[in-house]
């Protein structure tokens, strides 16, 4: 049987990766699919919760967060393709037009 | 056998959010039919559904009611922000039509993504459940992620949607972890049962519900662009389509402030003390962030991006205080900035021309001369963001500054009114350069429209009406606060 810590530390394990990759990444789509993990770290944490509260709340919370996900992959690619197109990079360090 | 029970849904509580989605969802089809050149009529489409919507609002107010077993709320404090959102949309949408032509990416999808943006909003102000608050707050920033990129062809505004898409999508996984924690610690998403969870001590883990309230303060802190979680606005507001900057400085923020008034008001009073003192960092440091900043801007646009961000400190400063007045003061204030800002953008969209957006502060120069009437209203507006008597940011600051005193936090306030002080001086600048300095140019370009014509009008009797008699305004926002 694991126990709740250990998924609780594991969800937080992936969260902090996917909040580091996010910082050091300069790819937008790897910056994006950090930012998926992130949000699967947290998924993981809802189900462990829920198993462990013995209430459904978080299991239904996860499906809505998979939705959320999906319905921001299709708008985020979009983006990214429509930069693309303009740029030719997808490159962070790209997005330098406007500062201060 | 378990017997699931049919939880009690009472379609009436979100009768305007169903109104509003269904006329977006009618007006994509409508889109595929209509000509390019004629895409404006969408546009007026749209407010008739928002003139409806905001119709059926009216009715529900003083008669609270909840739904969907308690997820979602009608009550006025949702009512009076749901009017905020549905305004703010109404005359974004009467500028957006001339700009979309002149820039020439008239796409009809603009004026449904905007109604989609409110009907998430409007589910942000009356969730209070947090997968509500959650989903609201998606519906919006999904939309207004292909907002902020709606002009294709222009390079800053990709950019614009781009980075508005990457962070604004990090920040929801902080609120989302916050939301988690908060559910494991207090077994429950919905507010009312967290707040009498935390009350009688029923928290599995103290430190995994402050955790959680930490994380989600940092996703809604980002959403209303407090420092220092404001970096992207002023890159978003200068790159995104002009209407959509007017239309994402104004309800986004209420709408924000709305989930994050209600989920720290209902949700955690226990933990008061605490959140308080984190406010006050926050209304300090988005204050002076937002100001000094703007001191430095020679783009329009970008000035009054960080003067939103300052504008954001401001209603911190009444959210710190956490009182009657201060939460009144947050209510009346997002009212009345929601037309002083918009009145503001819809002069600045009529000083550009075709792939030229005249932003910077040198194109302004004479610009009072050449077009008196316009300047006059772009001075109301600036001098309502400035927070000078008789307009309406004064009567907002006051109540906001009133409310951090009467909850004992004097300096809080003194620094409030020293940054307003200080914001002056970038307002009038513009000013300065109306009226003082030659003409450069002879602005024969400017054309004005009826729909901006209305929406002029409106933004300046919003100004004007509330600040010489807040009477009506501020009885109604005291009656609109959640305690």
């Amino acid at each position: 049987m694991v126990s709740l810590h250990s998924y609780l530390i594991l969800s937080a394990i992936l969260f902090s990766i996917g909040t580091i990759g996010v910082l050091t990444r300069r790819n937008a789509i790897v910056i994006f699919m950090c930012i998926e993990m992130m949000l699967n770290a947290v998924n993981l944490t809802f189900i462990a919760l829920s198993k462990y509260l013995g209430n459904l709340d978080g299991q239904i919370f996860v499906f809505f967060v998979m939705t959320v996900a999906a319905a921001e992959a299709a708008v985020g690619l979009a983006l990214m393709i429509a930069f693309f197109k303009n740029r030719e990079s997808i490159d962070v360090e790209d997005l330098n037009l406007m500062k201060w | 056998m378990e017997t699931i029970a049919i939880p009690a849904i009472n379609m009436s509580v979100i009768a305007p959010e169903m109104i509003l989605s269904v006329v977006a969802m009618a007006l994509l089809l409508i889109n595929v039919f209509v000509k390019n050149e004629q895409k404006g009529y969408l546009g007026y489409l749209s407010i008739a559904g928002i003139l409806v919507t905001l119709y059926s609002l009216t009715i529900g107010w003083g008669a609270p009611q909840d739904g969907f077993s308690g997820s979602v709320v009608q009550d006025n404090f949702a009512i009076f922000f749901k009017g905020i959102f549905l305004v703010s949309a109404a005359m974004s949408i009467l500028i957006t039509d001339q700009y979309l032509q002149r820039e020439g990416c008239n796409q009809g999808e603009v004026y449904p993504l905007m109604l989609f943006a409110t009907v998430g909003m409007m589910l942000m102000a009356s969730g209070t459940d947090l997968m509500t608050i959650f989903l609201g707050l998606e519906v919006l920033s999904v939309s207004l992620y292909v907002l902020a990129g709606f002009n294709r062809g222009s390079i800053r505004s990709n950019e614009a949607g781009l980075k508005y898409f990457l962070l604004g999508a990090f920040s929801t996984g902080f609120l989302l972890y916050g939301m988690a924690l908060t559910y494991g610690a207090t077994g429950t998403t919905k507010v009312v049962k967290i707040a009498a969870a935390a009350q009688s001590g029923m928290v599995s883990s103290n430190l995994m519900l402050v955790a959680g309230m930490l994380l989600m303060a940092t996703g809604f802190a980002f959403k209303v662009a407090a420092a220092p979680f404001h970096m992207w606005t002023p890159d978003v507001y200068e790159g995104a389509p002009t209407p959509i900057t007017a239309f994402m400085s104004v309800g986004p923020k209420a709408a924000g402030f709305a989930a994050f008034l209600r989920v720290l008001l209902v949700a955690l009073p226990v933990f008061k003390a605490e959140w308080s003192s984190l406010l006050w960092v926050l209304a300090v440091l988005t204050m002076t962030v937002g100001n000094i900043t703007a001191l430095y801007q020679q783009n329009i646009k970008r000035m009054l991006a960080y003067s939103s961000i300052a504008h954001a400190g401001y209603i911190l400063v009444g959210f710190t205080a956490g009182n009657a007045v201060g939460t009144s003061g947050i209510l009346f204030y997002m009212l009345s900035y929601a037309f002083m800002n918009i009145g503001a953008f819809a002069v600045i969209i009529l000083v550009g021309k075709k792939g030229e957006e005249n932003n910077n502060l040198a194109d302004y120069a004479g610009f009072g001369y050449k077009h008196p009437a316009l300047g006059v209203a772009m001075c109301v507006f600036l001098f309502s963001l400035a927070g000078i008597p008789p307009a309406a940011g004064f009567v907002g600051k006051f109540y906001l500054f009133s409310g951090a005193i009467q909850a004992g936090y004097i300096w809080l306030a003194i620094i409030g009114v020293l940054n307003s002080a200080a914001s002056v001086y970038y307002y009038l600048r513009v000013m300065i350069y109306m009226y003082f300095k030659e003409p450069t140019e002879d602005f024969n370009w400017v054309r004005l429209s009826p729909a901006f014509i209305i929406c002029l009008i409106i933004a300046i009797a919003g100004v004007m009406i509330p600040g010489v008699v807040p009477g009506t305004i501020l009885e109604l926002a005291q009656k609109a606060i959640l305690m």
